[in-house]
Formats: structure tokens, C-alpha cells, sequence
């Protein structure tokens, strides 16, 4: 009883044993980022991981006095049941919006918990003498809530972008700038406020309630005119969100294992921002202002079809590759739509068996979030030793025979080194054309990539383009390889 | 602890992420967003402390609602990651 007592008189009085707890987890999250460079030492890193997430919920539940057990342990199991049906069921290729999803969880929990927290501050510390939430814990945690909504509304549009739920096309409204720009300065301003506010006790101030509302909007509004290309910036982006969100509650709450959290998700999230914005040239304001490729669908299908190009059968691409000394394979979002990963994996046994050596080549935008490539391929059992970063491999186009494109167009556009009038021009791109022969495999000549750009390279004469579901067409090469 | 001990914290560790963030393989990026998913799920601290007070049912409801979710954040994040990474396997040596 005097413990409890001890810890409702605020977090000055909880005992070392458990700050060096959640330090002890913070340190085993930090161990888990870090296990993340080499895949060997990445499982265990995902180990500490849990470590790190047990200890905190068992200091957590060992310092507290607790009304109900039987409630809380039932909300972790339906929690469990939910979250690892989800795991197991789950396709790779669907895990940009799975992640998605996942974002808007913890941006909704942000939320739930400051709003627990404004009604019931005892529980959490924050009270001054008189009975008055403290202005410093105001800010925060009107901050945790505003930045979890926005994590929250903004993910769910990512969600249903990603998903086919909603079109990828961005959406413009007029104003959008004034719109977005003036409600995150509200929020800003109504947080002073309510920070100095004379309505401070438990539950008091409208204030609050306004501010979550109204970052709910921003997330909503933020995503809408982003377009489905953009979104490994988004979902980068909403990442970091939602470290600072749990880092903010980890200040009203003085937890170091949330503080610490939060600083590497948030870190973490930013710095996968700047590595997308950075492989395609483009800045993140630009990416965040939103609008881009949205001239795809208008003029750019016309010219498209008259020009003359080469096209080939399988059995011509199945010729080509199998003669080849070597051939360098660079995927797209256009491999994961037509889940082809696995069926391109049975192409390259055949190559290999043949004798022909066979490497992948991924760019960092490839698909639709980071490293989404990499895992479609581990996916399929390709060694990861055979896959290769843009900046490791470009060189290598030179000396094979074939680059076989797979879904992919605008990262092999060459334009982006010559043509300054070009949208994607600076964007670091894989060489391809320095292969011998270049082969495409995209669904109909029609349409353009998202950057609404023509791709002259599908005009060359080393280009054969196979004009077919990326799918259909590797089972047909592998038909034509036995 | 007081604010400037919490702040310090706080700051370091945005410096620890940045540097151990930048160590990690392109790679792993997809699961490296989905265990940070996972681990900022630790917001479920928050949530156990709202859910174990008595006295306010509006916050121990919350509470509860905000451990409901974490736990599909943590168990499934941290399931997803290792379903992900047990695929990344190096060339056989024959």
C-alpha cells in the first residue's frame, strides 16, 4: 500500500531496480536495430527484441497495483490470437500494407493511451500539488495523441492505397497546402494553450479532445494526395511518426525503455525517408507536398504505340538466356504484382544449371517500401548473397550479356541521366542498357511508369520487350528451357 | 527523474539510432520497419498502467482497448520479422 502510495506521489519515487529494468529493455532494443546488419545476426537480434518487450511488460505489471489481472492478461491474449494469426496468414507480398496496418495500431494506442492518461492522471504521476495536470506533461501528452493520430488516420489511407482499397491515384484538393499547414499551426497553438489552460485537472479541457480531432484530419488529409509510388516514403515516414509518438508518452511517463524506443523508431523511420527520397531525387517536402505522377493517365499512352520496337516470344528470351555467359535480373513492384518471385527463382536454377552465372539487381525504390524486393526473393529461396544494391552491381551491366527487367521501368530509364527535362532526371538509375541485350518483360506497351515517363529504352534495337503477365511469361521461359 | 535527465536520454539514444540505423543492410529494411513496429508497440506500458488503476473506468477502458492493440503490434511484428528472416538464407556450399 505505501508502495502504491509512494508511486501516485510521482515517478521521483519508483525504486532503481525498476528504471534499470527498462533500461535493461531499451538496451535489448537497441541490440535488436543492431542485429539487423548481417541477416546471420538479425534472428537473434529479433530475440532480444522479445526479451526486450517481456521485461518491460513485467516491470510494468510487477510496480503497479492492479484493479483487474484478469482483464488485462485477457486484452494480451486477444492481442496474441489476433497478431500472430495475422503473422502466419499473411503473403509477403501483401507486407507494405501489413506494415501499414500495423503503423496505425500504435499511432491508435498512442491516442488510447494519452486519452487515458488525461482522464485519469493519477495513475501516471502527472499530477502537481494542487491536483492540476502538470503543463509540462500537458505537452506531452497532447503531442503522443496528436502525432499517434496522425500515424493513425495517415496509415490507414496508406493502408487502403497499398491494398487496392483506395486508388493510388493521388487525390488534390484545392488548398491543400493552407488546409494542412493551418491545422498543424492550430494544433500547435491549441497544445499552448491547453498546456497553459486553468482547466487542468483530470479530464478538464475541451482543448484536448479538439487537438486529437484535428490531428486525425492532418493524417487523413496529409496521405490522400500522395501517390501509390511515393508510398515507401510514406510508410517510412509514418514509422518515424510512430516512434515519436511512443517516445512522447515515454516523456509524460518517464519511461526510458519508451523514451529510448521511440528515439530509434523514430530515427530509424527518418532515416529510410531520406535513403527513398534520396534514390529517387527527389526532396521530402516535394514527396510530402504530393500530386506526383499524376499526368500518367492523361497524355502519355498516345506516342507510346507508334513507335516501332522489338518484341519477342519465350522461347526467343529462353534462347538468349540460355546462351548468355551472364545475366543480371532486376525486379520491380511489377514482380510482386504478379507474385512471379518464385517462378523466376525456377528460372534461374535453370540458367545456373547450364552453367550461366545469374545475380539480382535491386533498386532502393523497387516495390512499395523499403527492401520489399529483397524479401520477395529471400521469399522464393534466393540466396541473399546473389542479390545486390544499386551501387554494387551498376558496374557489372557492362560485362553481361542479358539484364532481364521484370516488372520494373522507371529505375532503368536512361533518361535520367541525359534528359534534364525529364521528371526523374538525377535519380540514380541501374544500367541496363549496358548490358548486350536488354530484355523487358511488361504487360501491354500502353501506359508509362509512375512518373508518367516514356522509357526509351523499350525503342532500342538490344531491347526485346515480352509483352506479357510477368507471371505466364517466366513459366513459359522456363517451359522453353527444358 | 526530472525532465532534463529524461531529455538527455532521449537525445542520446536519437543519436544511437542514427548510427546503428544506418548499419543496417538495404536488405533488411522490410523487416527492419517491421520490428520497429513491433518494439514501438513498448506504448503498451502506458496502456498496462491506465488498465490496472482503478478508480476512473472511461481510462481503464482506454487502457485496456490500448493493450488490445499493442499486443497485435508486438505479436504479430515480432512473428512477421522472424517468419521473414528465417527465409534470408546464404548459397549452398556444395
Amino acid at each position: 500500500m505505501e508502495f502504491a502510495l509512494l508511486l501516485a506521489s510521482g515517478a521521483a519515487a519508483v525504486p532503481s531496480w525498476v528504471l534499470l529494468a527498462y533500461l535493461v529493455a531499451g538496451v535489448c532494443f537497441i541490440l535488436a536495430l543492431r542485429g539487423l546488419s548481417s541477416p546471420e545476426s538479425s534472428r537473434r537480434g529479433n530475440i532480444y527484441g522479445m526479451v526486450g518487450m517481456a521485461i518491460a511488460v513485467a516491470t510494468t505489471l510487477a510496480t503497479h497495483e492492479i484493479a483487474g489481472i484478469g482483464e488485462i492478461l485477457a486484452a494480451i491474449g486477444i492481442g496474441a490470437i489476433i497478431g500472430l494469426t495475422i503473422a502466419r496468414r499473411i503473403a509477403m507480398t501483401a507486407m507494405p500494407q501489413l506494415v501499414a496496418a500495423f503503423h496505425s495500431l500504435v499511432g491508435m494506442a498512442a491516442v488510447l493511451v494519452a486519452a487515458a492518461a488525461f482522464l485519469n492522471p493519477g495513475a501516471f504521476g502527472i499530477l502537481d500539488a494542487g491536483g492540476d495536470i502538470l503543463a509540462v506533461s500537458r505537452i506531452e501528452m497532447a503531442l503522443g495523441a496528436a502525432i499517434g493520430a496522425i500515424t493513425f488516420s495517415g496509415s490507414v489511407i496508406a493502408f487502403a492505397k497499398l491494398n487496392g482499397n483506395m486508388s493510388g491515384a493521388p487525390i488534390l484538393l484545392p488548398m491543400r497546402h493552407v488546409i494542412n499547414l493551418g491545422t498543424v499551426a492550430a494544433i500547435v497553438v491549441m497544445t499552448g494553450l491547453y498546456a497553459m489552460s486553468p482547466a487542468a485537472g483530470p479530464g478538464e479541457g475541451a482543448l484536448f479532445w479538439i487537438i486529437c480531432a484535428a490531428a486525425f484530419a492532418v493524417g487523413f488529409l496529409l496521405i490522400i494526395p500522395i501517390g501509390g509510388a511515393d508510398m515507401p516514403v510514406v510508410v517510412s515516414m509514418l514509422n518515424s511518426y510512430s516512434g515519436w509518438a511512443a517516445a512522447a508518452m515515454g516523456f509524460t511517463l518517464g519511461n526510458t525503455a519508451m523514451i529510448i524506443t521511440g528515439a530509434l523508431v523514430g530515427s530509424s523511420g527518418a532515416i529510410l525517408s531520406y535513403i527513398m527520397c534520396r534514390a529517387m531525387n527527389r526532396s521530402f517536402i516535394s514527396v510530402i507536398a504530393g500530386g506526383f505522377g499524376q499526368d500518367a493517365s492523361s497524355g502519355d499512352k498516345g506516342p507510346a504505340i507508334d513507335r516501332p520496337y522489338k518484341a519477342g516470344s519465350a522461347e526467343d528470351a529462353a534462347f538468349l538466356l540460355g546462351q548468355a555467359d551472364k545475366v543480371i535480373i532486376v525486379p520491380g513492384y511489377g514482380m510482386a504484382v504478379a507474385q512471379a518471385q518464385h517462378v523466376l527463382k525456377e528460372m534461374t536454377d535453370h540458367l545456373k544449371a547450364k552453367g550461366v552465372e545469374v545475380k539480382f539487381a535491386i533498386h532502393p525504390v523497387a516495390g512499395r517500401m523499403p527492401g520489399h524486393m529483397n524479401v520477395l526473393l529471400a521469399e522464393a529461396n534466393v540466396p541473399y548473397d546473389e542479390v545486390f544494391e544499386l551501387e554494387d552491381i551498376n558496374s557489372e551491366f557492362a560485362q553481361a550479356d542479358v539484364a532481364f527487367v521484370i516488372g520494373a521501368n522507371d529505375v532503368t530509364n536512361p533518361a535520367a541521366k541525359t534528359d534534364k527535362s525529364s521528371p526523374i532526371y538525377g535519380m540514380p538509375v541501374l544500367d541496363v542498357e549496358k548490358a548486350r541485350t536488354t530484355l523487358f518483360i511488361k504487360r501491354s506497351m500502353g501506359g508509362a511508369g509512375y512518373a508518367g515517363v516514356e522509357n526509351e529504352l523499350f525503342f532500342r534495337d538490344n531491347t526485346m520487350m515480352l509483352l506479357a503477365d510477368a507471371k505466364k511469361m517466366v513459366e513459359e521461359i522456363v517451359k522453353a528451357l527444358d | 527523474m526530472d525532465f532534463i535527465s529524461i531529455l538527455s536520454i532521449f537525445v542520446l539514444a536519437c543519436f544511437v539510432g542514427y548510427y546503428v540505423v544506418w548499419s543496417v543492410t538495404p536488405a533488411l529494411h522490410t523487416p527492419l520497419m517491421a520490428v520497429t513496429n513491433a518494439i514501438s508497440s513498448v506504448i503498451i506500458v502506458g496502456g498496462l498502467i491506465a488498465a490496472a488503476a482503478a478508480g476512473v473506468p472511461g481510462a481503464k477502458w482506454l487502457g485496456l482497448a490500448a493493450v488490445v492493440l499493442a499486443s497485435i503490434n508486438i505479436f504479430g511484428g515480432f512473428a512477421v520479422t522472424q517468419r521473414m528472416l528465417a527465409m534470408y538464407k546464404k548459397k549452398e556450399r556444395k
